[in-house]
Formats: structure tokens, sequence, C-alpha cells
């Protein structure tokens, strides 16, 4: 399916807005949150996007209230619930892998959140029978979670936290367990019934592909801070800093002279992102979409031997060799770079996009 | 048909065959030798005496002692063993007090025998250290409680509750940190995630445990023997009478009928223990 953008209006309650002000957590020394701030709007998925150790799941639990922030607070809704424990906070969760209770089958375990409230057991099946349809298991309601795959198990779990009807759903890197083609098309069914319930969400991941398929907006994080908080096209094309534009796709360095509100790379004169960057030598973050390439003859500054195309479906990457300022990664749709076999010579060209650029010694 | 996955099959066995070997010298040999035997008499003629001898009044009421002493001993180390499994398992997994405890259980889980005996007697016996110590205080320990049933059930706990401690270790680590925090958001409290969650899934292993004990109380002859002498208060120790005795001279097939007893009541407890390990270990891998 196409994901967009504008929350569906189809769930039968409207999402609540969620804020998390200057969250703080230490573990010892070691600072995991270091003042977190960010507003998810009502309805909105927004990923939490950072390298290993950057605090994603830290900020998640204490949404959820399974760790007790040091200082700042959670607002659900305009309520506080920094106080509340996690078993009153109306949160769905959904684990990185393998949380279903294993004596119970997918139909009891997505029953068990209405069973702890005390509903009766044919209301409650009747409603956990619908969640499974909705994330279509039907078929499964009768299986235990060792007679299912990773991807179904948690289809059930996400089924599990949705059945309460909880005002925020939680999801910390429920992907990351499942192989890579389970967890494009697991990732893409969480949206659709993310858009059908229009619940509020919180999506942890440090898989940036994953983040900008899924999300209204991504949050990137680093060392327990927001670098930026955008929709997934400013996150990818205007990087607000270094960092994010380094983390966020994949991307080449290439020498640059800052001057002027531009940067000169390879003799070839580009817009900044941010303007008031310091003049003088840098390196210039450069996406392979923004590389292209002819093939040519003879030698040049941007000419140099392709060493390895690699086909990713409709798009294949391309790397050329250019001598002394190292390897240039260019992305180029599958048809164009038959051309390019490695040992073939071409010449790369830099479309004028604006670029971020880094000190060299970042 | 040689599909080489037949072929591998056939071949997997070869694995087994030491395995297999040891389990038909000493496990299905004997085994088999008591069978056997009990129906046999000392020219080795067929003969249903030995097993009738099971019926005599004090061979039952050896068996009802075994049982009782076997089940109390077990109960009582499942009980507080668990205990103190859940307070090792919930430490650091590579923490101190886990290697401790694991390392001390497992010497104490082998530690019965003579030495036992006489670690108990020489501290709750008639003259032991503890029982002059509380005399002094006007307690009277002294009697001979210590030698007879009682004493046993003591005496036994001392091994079953380390046992225990090592057999349920695993069962709690495989109970992941998850189901507690997905009760937890789904609203639950710690009084129903025990009573939906974690008892449920933790009984089997715990009665599989219990099973386990009561064979291994059943079965233990030393630490009753060390502490007493004579007669047969419990099954061991009448099959030690029916070896040793004057008066049942050229009657060792009646032991061997006791031994049979005893197998079958340790099969019935094996059979039990693998019924519920089967369900249990697919929980809690
Ligand atoms: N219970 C804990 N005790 C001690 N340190 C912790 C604990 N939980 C997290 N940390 C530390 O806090 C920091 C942030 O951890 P967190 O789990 O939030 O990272 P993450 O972004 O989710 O990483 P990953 O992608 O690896 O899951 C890390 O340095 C981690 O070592
Ligand atoms: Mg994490």
């Amino acid at each position: 399916m196409t994901t967009s953008t504008t929350p569906a209006s189809a769930g039968t309650r409207a999402g609540a807005e969620v804020r998390l002000e200057s969250l703080r957590r230490s573990y010892g020394a070691v600072p995991a949150l270091d003042g977190l701030d960010l507003v998810l709007h009502p309805g909105e998925l927004v990923a939490l996007l950072g390298p290993s150790g950057c605090g994603k799941t830290t900020a998640l639990r204490l949404v959820a209230g399974l760790e007790d922030a040091d200082s700042g607070r959670v607002v659900v809704g305009g309520r506080d619930v920094t106080r509340l424990p996690a078993s009153r906070r109306d949160m769905g969760m959904v684990f990185q892998a393998y949380s279903l209770f294993p004596h119970m089958t997918s139909l009891e375990n997505v029953a068990f959140g209405l069973r702890l409230r005390g509903q009766a057991a044919r209301e409650r099946h009747r409603r956990a029978g619908e969640v499974l349809e909705l994330v279509g298991l039907s078929a499964q309601a009768d299986r235990y979670p060792h007679q299912m795959s990773g991807g179904q198990q948690q289809r059930v779990a996400l089924a599990r936290a949705l059945a309460i009807q909880p005002t925020v759903l939680l999801l910390d890197e429920p992907l990351s367990a499942l192989d890579a083609k389970v967890r494009a098309q697991l990732r893409d069914e969480i949206r659709r019934v993310q858009l059908e319930v229009g619940i509020t969400t919180l999506f942890v991941t440090h898989d940036q592909e994953e983040a900008l398929a899924v999300a209204d907006r991504v949050g990137v994080m680093n060392s327990g801070r927001l670098e930026q908080v955008g929709s997934p096209t400013d996150v990818y094309h205007r990087p607000a800093t270094p960092f994010v534009a380094e983390f966020v796709g994949l991307s080449n360095k290439l020498p640059a002279t800052v001057a002027d509100g531009s940067a000169e790379v390879l003799g070839v004169r580009l817009p900044l992102v941010d303007p008031r960057a310091e003049p003088g030598a840098a390196l210039a973050v450069v996406r392979p979409e923004s590389v292209g390439l002819t093939p040519a003859e003879g030698d040049g500054p941007l000419v140099g031997t392709v060493v390895a195309t690699s086909f990713l479906g409709a798009v294949s990457r391309v790397r050329v060799d250019l001598g002394p300022v190292g390897t240039v990664l260019a992305q180029l749709p599958t048809a164009e770079a038959g051309r390019f076999a490695p040992g073939a010579r071409a010449r790369i060209g830099l479309r004028p996009e604006p670029v971020v650029v880094v000190r060299p010694h970042e | 048909m040689t599909s080489s996955r037949a072929t591998g099959s056939r071949l997997s066995w070869i694995g087994a065959v030491p395995f297999l070997g040891y389990v038909a010298l000493f496990l299905l040999l004997p085994t088999s030798l008591v069978v056997v035997q009990s129906f046999a008499d000392a020219q080795n003629r067929p003969t249903l005496a030995n097993v009738r001898f099971l019926a005599e009044p004090y061979v039952v009421s050896a068996f009802g002692n075994s049982i009782a002493l076997s089940a109390v001993s077990a109960v009582i180390g499942a009980v507080l063993g668990a205990v103190l499994a859940w307070v090792v398992a919930t430490g650091h997994p590579d923490g101190t007090l886990r290697r401790i405890a694991t390392a001390v259980c497992g010497v104490l889980a082998q530690f019965g025998g003579v030495t036992l005996a006489f670690a108990f007697i020489a501290t709750v016996g008639t003259q032991g250290l503890l029982t002059l110590l509380l005399q002094d205080l006007g307690l009277d320990l002294a009697g001979p409680w210590l030698y007879r049933l009682p004493g046993l059930v003591l005496v036994y706990s001392y091994f079953q509750i380390p046992l225990m401690v090592l057999v349920f270790l695993p069962a709690l680590d495989g109970v992941r940190p998850q189901w507690r925090e997905a009760v937890e958001t789904l609203g639950g409290s710690t009084w129903q995630y025990l009573r939906h969650v974690a008892v449920p899934l933790l009984t089997p292993a715990f009665l599989g445990a219990l099973l386990l004990l009561f064979a291994n109380a059943f079965a233990a002859y030393a630490t009753a023997a060390a502490l007493i002498s004579q007669g047969g208060v419990i099954v061991p120790l009448q099959i030690r009478t029916a070896l040793t005795s004057e008066v049942l001279l050229g009657r060792e097939n009646v032991g061997k009928a006791l031994a049979l007893g005893m197998v079958l009541v340790v099969a019935v407890a094996m059979y039990l223990y693998a019924r519920v390990q089967a369900r249990g270990a697919r929980w809690l891998r």
C-alpha cells in the first residue's frame, strides 16, 4: 500500500496529544536521556530514530511508565501522567520480540487485557476476534505462540496492545527480529492499522528506511537528545545537523570549500542547507541520488573507474573510484546502470541540491 | 530407498550408542534381573512367594513410610527451594550471590550419606552441640526423634532444598521480563501477573521438580542407613535387612521383590515427570 501522511479519521476515537517535556534519565553516571522534548499530535505516528544506545528505548519506557524519569513530564491529552504507574497509563505496548504469553492462544493473548478489566468471556473473545481480524490473523486465533512465525507473533502482539483501546501505542523495534521481507510487509501493515485506528503512536527503530517509510514525522536522536524532528522528506533532504545528514540515508563525504553561502565540491558550486556555515575547508555530505553518471573517456577530476555495482530493484548503486578523492557512490535507475560494469570509465556529475557540510575533523 | 535424509537419520543413532550401552548395562540389565528374580526362589524355580511378601503388614508400612518421607521432604524441599531460587534469580545473572548460591547448592545437593548423618548427630543428636547448648537454656531437644521418620525428614530436606534450587533456577530464568511489563501496560497488577502468567507458566516446572525430589528421596539409602542402624522403617532399609539378616537367609530374592516395588513407584513418578516436563519445557525456553 502507499502510505498517506494524513492520519485517517476513520478511527473509533480521535488520538490524544502526547507531550514529552524535558525528560531526563541517567543510569549511574551515564545520561541515557538528556532533556528530551517532543510533541506527538493526535493520531500521528512519530518514529524515534537513532543509533544503538542513543536512548530510544529509554524514552519509550519513560512514556510507558516502565521506568521513572529523573526529571521532566509526560503529558497525555492534557493530563500529566508522569507519576502514574504503567498499569494506569492506558498505553498499548509492542515489545521487540517474544512477549506473548506462551501458555495462551492468540485469541487469549489478545483478550488478556480485557480479562484483566473483568470483561465477560463472550464479550472479550468477540472483541479479540475483531482485533485479530484487523491485523489479518483470524485464521490463527487458536494457535499458541510457538506454533506461529515471528511475524505472526508480532501481529498478535500488536492486536493485544490495541484490544484495550489504549490512548497511545508504543512500539519498541517491533520488527527487528524479523527477516527483511516480512519486515517490510509488517511495517506497512502496522501503518495501515495505525491509520485505521487513528491512534497516536511512538515507533522506535534504528533502521532509517523503516522510520522514513512509516512515520508522519521522524525524530532523529543522538546521545540522549533529539537532533531534528521533521517530516521524512525534511529529515532526508534538509538535515538540520551533520549528524542527521550522516545517519539518515547513505552519503558520500567529499572535500569542499565553503565560501559566499555555497560550497565548491569537485569544481561544482552547490547551495548549502545552512547558509551560515563557516567559510573554509569542509566535507560536503552528498546523497547517492544527487550523483549522476555518464560514460567517459580519458581523464579529469570528475572521471574515474567503476569498482562495483549493486542491484536494488528499480535502482542500482554504482561505486566509482576517483583516485585521490576516494570513492563516490551514485544511485541511478537500473536501466541506466547497465552501462557501468566494473572496470568501465565514468564521469560523475553533481546535481545542484542543497548539501550539509561538516568540518573535516568531525 | 536410500535418500540422504534416511541415511542421515540412521547415522544419527551412532552418537547415542555409548549412552544406550550405558543405559542397557546399568539400568535395563539390573532392572530386568530384579524383575525376573523377584519371581524366583533360591533354586531359581518360579514362585510368587517373594511378591506375596510385599503384602506383609510391616512391608506395607515401610512403603507407606518411604512414600510419606519422600513426599514430605519433597514438598518442604520444593517450596523452600523455589523461594530460595526465586531470590537468587531476581539478583544479577552474573552476580556474586548467584555464583556462590549455585556453587553451594551444587555441593549440598550431593552431600547426603554418612557425612551428613554424622553432621546432624553431632549437632542435634543426644550429645549434639546444639542439644547440649539448648539443654543449658532449659530446652530439651534430646530424644530418639532424630533416628526416626521426623529426623529423616529434617536430614533429607538438607539435600532436597539445594537440589530444588539447582533444578528450578533454569525455569525461573526462562520467565521473560517482557511478560511482566506486558501485563503492566495492559493494566494488570503484580498479583494478576502472578496469578495469570507467572504461576501457570511455572507450575509444570515446579511439579516436575517436585517429582524429581520425590524420586531422589525415595531412592536415598546411605543417609538413612548411617542414621538408623537397624530395623526397616523405610524400604531401602528393609532391603538391607533382607540381604543381611540371618533370619531371612536364603531369601535374598525377597530383597529383589522389595526393589521391584521401589522400581514401580519410581517409574510412576518418572512417567508423571515426563508428562509435566513436556508442557513446561516449551513455554520457558
Ligand atoms: N537498565 C539499565 N541500566 C544501565 N544502563 C542502561 C539501562 N538501560 C539503558 N542503559 C543505558 O542507557 C543508554 C540508552 O539506552 P537505550 O536502551 O535507551 O538505547 P537504545 O537507543 O534503545 O539502543 P538500542 O538501539 O541498542 O536498543 C545506553 O548507554 C545504555 O547502556
Ligand atoms: Mg532499544
